[in-house]
């Protein structure tokens, strides 16, 4: 058994981090180019480790899914971008900073990742604003920052609704100019699809040119890992089509270990789902629950009346409307956290309660605000979300309530990483969303961008090094060797097999059908005998896909169906690990809520006594019972808490 | 060879560089056509073509103004050839046409310049052989002064009183009129000239010399061919 | 909604393509343009036929990853959306719509309505960035910029890299993409130090790659999703200027 290393370096929490730097191991410049570092994955945490390491002077592959690096989903985050600057001198701190994101967490993130997190905050925004990244500014040409769900303090900075994009064309074009030098080579529209292991370190990947059909096989010296999170398993959710967790999955079925895959967030204000042809939900700022009210009909028959468009909302009296978020949380009301409100949602639309034609949505209503405030404040507050809102229903939500409901936002479990990002392989990296290191089991916003970035620029570049420092003596390998051919045999086996099913049944039926297990039964709220039957059930799934799968088109050339195919062939084993890792986690934690534990008000009940520890996976085989290795999390510098918006 | 150089290293020129030249030897050609006219509407003068043929007289004769002449005709042989250059370019960047053809909103005239910047080029040809050759003496012609210098304005009104000269003339001229609509504004933003106070007023007075100079050479048909013929 | 698509099928970037028809009925007008070609493409699936390739990502218009020429427009009939939130309300049942790749000599097809779209890249590779390095960097404060300034370098900065400027364009011209990233950093001091050099490589890089001229007829500007203004054009023309007179 492995036993699992966190690599925590010694001293007080604040000079870890400091104390690593000083003495790790360095590869001095002629070294460094004769190391090769592959990178799979251009989001922010990929291209800016990739930018980075190829500034350094290492040789690195980067490889892209879509057709540029300027895709990755990184681009739609909108909010902003945390940081301990304490530029509006209101009392911010790297430790404030470290405490909001261990408390938003739940207790259930790593104590030394995050306050090293909170500590490299600062020097991220003077990395972007000197790659020419346009934050907000106030009028005196300083920058601006706006405050954030989970924090006392405005540390946000924040690019209008589109900080993700501009960050990631900050970092996009930081790769641009390694890739011009030479230092970085692009491989755009491959896909990663397995890791190749020489006498257990990752040397390489074997990959699949999606245009031309070809595998590849590709040596590095070490494996970055930069894919972001697997919301796509629930197939409804706000990521990219794109978006998946192969890479991940593949390097778990080699022996990288996956923590915490139960940690799911379900962020409260989505466009509604409004036809089962829908593809994606599409996400608006959480800032709408300010001035927006939330409610649904008091009477059924009401709600019924309005799911058959006999009523509308507006028809609705006043006393018939029950603000639920009100009534059960008189003190936060409509500003209680994320999985709060998105679990009271749900609560009411299964109770029956539900508007839109679904029923599967709740209204966010700002009549009473533009009643006080007036339009034209409400139009300059959320004008641009409006618009995007009505685009997509085709309703003018300053005359009718909005509608909204849940949707899987952003996963906070991942690889399993040391503090050096060091995944249980060795010289396999895993960074960003891709990890599961410093979110514990929530994730505050304007925090996810931070991360990825801090991963990139500040943590990864260092920490490889102390490993690449016992590798400048290993020349490149050639990709003929035994371990190269074997693994790219394996990759074709598996094409072959998914093609040669030759069923009935199309990639996106199969990963519907997941994506209504995951959510019905390992979603917002979840129960020992639901979580028993989602595995039963995707089991099942298992051998139908398996069995009944209709590729059309052959593995030569363009074939989105057959990406699609080896991409909701790991959803669907992934789902199976979520609903382990939920079943074995008998508490109710952030994104995690078990309805058997819960106060009597219905809040998440921690068990921090049995709870307080990591859950890793070791993958044990095809079918195989993965086994549960525990990492127990230590808080030296702060005080374990129950959360509470009462 | 040296010509052909030359040509090579316009033809090397960046695409950017192509259109100042265009711009700046389009706005040099928009303010000789002011003069042109300025000649025309003497025209219109009831003094047996006094003023004018002075003019004309002056234009063909004054030292500064042949200097210029240099100019003007490179000016249009540049104008023409880089105009032929890009467009060449522009249909080569899209080898494939649309099915659907394009229906974004942009102004109309825009989609046109290379071909009422043909119908242009063809009508100072026409335009050419009526006057200038006359000029040079390279066309025989009966409307002298005094046996010698040909007398224009005696050309210009047999010209206009022939109704099919006339109404081609009027199209021509609007055409041009086309033309010089979006050339005026597009010159200004090619030389990087935009200005969020500045640029609507170009583009008023883009339309307004416009119709000034289809306005101001139309009369000159109009007048022979209701008041004079 | 009922609808006939004629879409552009082509099997591989050499092949000659054709226009095919389909069907598709019983389309809710909720549903978006790429949702209606997902249950077109699963019908094609259901009748063991090859699905339409085309790119699309986030499908919530920000990635540039969508593109299609629907009925003579880049995206559609509708303003200010990229095609993924284009939605059928725009159409009336019964309509025929025309799908078309991006053409552009630049933009070569890969398969049916996918297109290759390197050539942006290599525009940004050539100088589409500030030369700095990870680390090393002055307080973010230490630089302060005009209010105005950087509002405008952020409209510019707002490109998604879709290429609906070139697909709309008449002579398929990159020249509103490549001056939004010029804008950007024109109006940013850090971007000024290298300014000259970058805007000389990327019109370089722009002419090489095939793409056409900028003939000013402000189409880029009518199609961008993004509302990116060609003022940006101009500012790029008035730099380009500058970098060789000066």
């Amino acid at each position: 058994m492995t036993k699992l290393n966190s690599k925590i370096p010694k001293g007080n929490l604040a000079d870890k981090w400091t104390n690593y730097k000083s003495h790790q191991n360095l590869v001095n410049p002629p070294n460094k180019p004769k190391l090769d570092i592959i990178v799979v994955g251009t989001g922010l945490a990929g291209a800016s480790a990739a930018a980075s390491l190829g500034a350094m002077g290492f040789k690195v592959k980067i490889f892209c899914i879509s057709d540029s690096p300027r895709r990755a989903h990184s681009i739609a985050a909108q909010g902003g971008i945390n940081a301990s600057k304490n530029y509006p001198n209101d009392g911010d701190s790297v430790y404030r900073l470290f405490y909001d994101t261990i408390k938003g967490g739940d207790y259930r993130a790593r104590e030394a990742n995050v306050y090293r997190l909170a500590e490299v905050s600062g020097s991220i925004i003077d990395q972007c604003v000197a790659q020419g990244v346009p934050f907000a500014r106030d009028y005196s040409g300083l920058l601006d920052n706006r405050s954030f769900g989970g924090a006392q303090v405005s540390r946000t900075f924040y690019a209008r609704g589109q900080t993700g994009q501009q960050l990631l064309l900050g970092a996009y074009g930081a790769l641009s100019h390694q890739i011009k030098l030479g230092n970085v080579k692009l491989y755009n529209r491959s896909e990663m699809l397995d890791l190749v292991l020489v006498e257990g370190k990752a040397r390489g990947i074997i990959s699949r040119n999606v245009v031309t059909g070809e595998l590849e096989k590709h040596f590095g010296h070490a494996v970055v890992i930069a894919t972001g999170g697997y919301g796509n398993v629930y197939f409804l959710s706000t990521n990219a089509m794109n978006s998946n967790s192969s890479a991940a999955w593949q390097i778990y079925k080699k022996g990288a270990f996956f923590a915490n895959p139960s940690y799911v967030q379900i962020h409260p204000t989505c466009i509604p789902v409004h036809g089962d042809y829908q593809s994606k939900l599409t996400l608006m700022s959480e800032s709408l629950r300010n001035d927006g009210r939330i409610w649904v009909p008091k009477n059924k028959e009401d709600a019924e009346k309005i799911r058959k468009k006999q009523l509308k909302a507006n028809d609705i009296k006043e006393e018939e409307r029950d603000y639920f978020l009100e009534r059960r949380y008189p003190a936060f009301g409509n500003l209680v956290p994320r999985d709060v409100a998105s679990r009271a949602a749900k609560e009411r639309c299964d109770a029956g309660f539900g508007v839109g034609n679904t029923g599967l949505a709740v209204y966010l209503d700002f009549a009473a605000a533009i009643k006080r405030l007036g339009k034209d404040v409400i139009e300059e507050r959320y004008g641009n979300l409006f618009q995007m809102y009505e685009k997509i229903v085709d309703e003018n939500p300053y005359e009718n309530p909005m509608m909204i409901y849940p949707a899987v936002h952003y996963t906070m479990g991942g690889v399993w990483v040391d503090y050096e990002l060091q995944t249980t392989i060795e010289g396999l990296f895993c960074a960003g969303e891709a990890n599961f290191s410093d979110h514990g089991a929530n994730r505050l916003g304007a925090s996810a961008l931070m991360q990825g970035l801090s991963d990139g620029y500040f943590v990864l570049p260092y920490t490889i090094q102390n490993y690449l420092s016992k590798e400048i003596k290993v020349p490149r390998m050639s990709t003929d060797l035994p371990e190269f051919n074997k693994t790219l045999e394996e990759v074709k086996g598996r094409l072959n097999k998914l093609m040669s099913i030759s069923g009935n049944k199309s990639v996106d039926y199969f990963h519907k059908k997941l994506g209504h297990i995951m959510w019905e039964y390992v979603g917002m709220g979840r129960t020992k005998e639901g979580l028993s039957k989602a595995v039963e059930l995707i089991r099942e799934l298992k051998k139908d896909y398996w069995s009944d799968l209709r590729v059309p088109g052959d593995m030569n050339g363009v074939n989105t169906e057959l990406e699609k195919a080896t991409r909701v062939a790991d959803f669907i084993e992934l789902g199976e690990l979520i609903a382990l890792d939920a079943l074995q986690r008998n508490e109710s934690c952030g994104g995690h809520f078990r309805e058997e534990y819960q106060t009597p008000e219905g809040e998440a009940l921690r068990n921090d006594n049995d709870f307080m520890f990591v859950g890793a996976w070791e993958y044990k085989g095809e079918d195989q019972m993965p086994e549960l290795h525990k990492e127990p999390l230590n808080y030296e510098a702060i005080e374990v808490k129950q959360r509470d918006y009462k | 060879m040296q010509k052909s150089d030359c040509m090579k290293s316009i033809l090397n020129y960046s695409s950017l560089s192509k259109k100042y030249i265009m711009a700046l030897a389009g706005v040099f050609l928009m303010s000789f056509l002011v003069i042109h006219l300025a000649i025309n509407l003497c025209l219109l003068r009831d003094d047996g073509g006094e003023w004018f043929n002075a003019a004309a007289h002056f234009m063909g004769t004054n030292y500064i103004i042949k200097f210029f002449e240099i100019f003007l005709f490179a000016g249009i042989i540049i104008h023409v050839l880089i105009g032929v250059v890009l467009q060449v370019k522009n249909w080569m960047s899209r080898p494939v046409a649309y099915k659907s053809g394009n229906k974004s909103t942009t102004s109309f005239f825009s989609k046109y310049m290379i071909y009422t910047g043909a119908v242009v080029f063809i009508f100072f040809i026409i335009h050419f052989m009526n006057f200038y050759f006359m000029k040079m003496g390279w066309v025989e012609t009966t409307f002298k002064i005094r046996g010698e210098e040909p007398n224009f304005y005696l050309v210009a009104q047999a010209l206009f009183s022939n109704t099919n000269y006339s109404i081609l003339y009027i199209v021509l001229i609007t055409i041009l009129g086309f033309h010089l609509n979006h050339a005026f504004q597009s010159a200004f933003q090619s030389l990087g000239i935009n200005h969020p106070t500045y640029t609507p007023f170009i583009k008023t007075f883009a339309t307004f010399y416009s119709i000034l100079i289809v306005v101001g050479f139309n009369i000159i048909p109009l007048f022979f061919l209701f008041f004079k013929a | 909604m009922d609808l006939t698509l004629e879409i552009w099928r082509q099997e591989n970037p050499k092949a000659k393509g054709k226009f095919e028809t389909y069907k598709v009925q019983n389309i809710s007008p909720d549903c978006s343009f790429l949702e209606m070609l997902d249950i077109l493409n699963e019908s094609l699936i259901d009748k063991v036929q090859l699905p339409i390739n085309f790119d699309h990502d986030c499908r919530e218009g920000i990635c540039g990853m969508c593109s299609l020429y629907i009925n003579g427009r880049p995206h559609g009939p509708d303003n200010e959306v990229t095609t993924c939130q284009l939605h059928m309300r725009k159409f009336k049942d019964g309509d025929t719509i025309t799908i078309e790749p991006w053409r552009s000599k630049a933009f070569p097809i890969i398969k049916d309505l996918m297109i290759n779209r390197n050539a942006f890249d290599q525009i940004i590779q050539a100088g589409g960035y500030i030369s700095v390095t990870t680390g090393g960097v002055p307080d973010a404060n230490s630089i302060p910029i005009n209010r105005n300034d950087a509002e405008l370098a952020m409209d510019a900065s707002a490109c998604i890299g879709c290429g609906a400027c070139v697909s709309a364009c008449k002579n398929a011209s990159a020249m509103l993409f490549v001056a939004a990233k010029v804008s950007q950093f024109a109006l940013l001091p850090q971007g000024k130090i290298e300014a000259k050099d970058r805007v000389k490589a990327m019109v370089a890089k722009m002419d090489e790659l095939g793409f056409g001229n900028c003939s000013n007829t402000f189409a880029c500007e009518a199609e961008c999703p993004k509302k990116i203004s060609v003022s940006n054009i101009a500012r790029m023309n008035r730099e380009f200027l500058c970098a060789n007179i000066s």
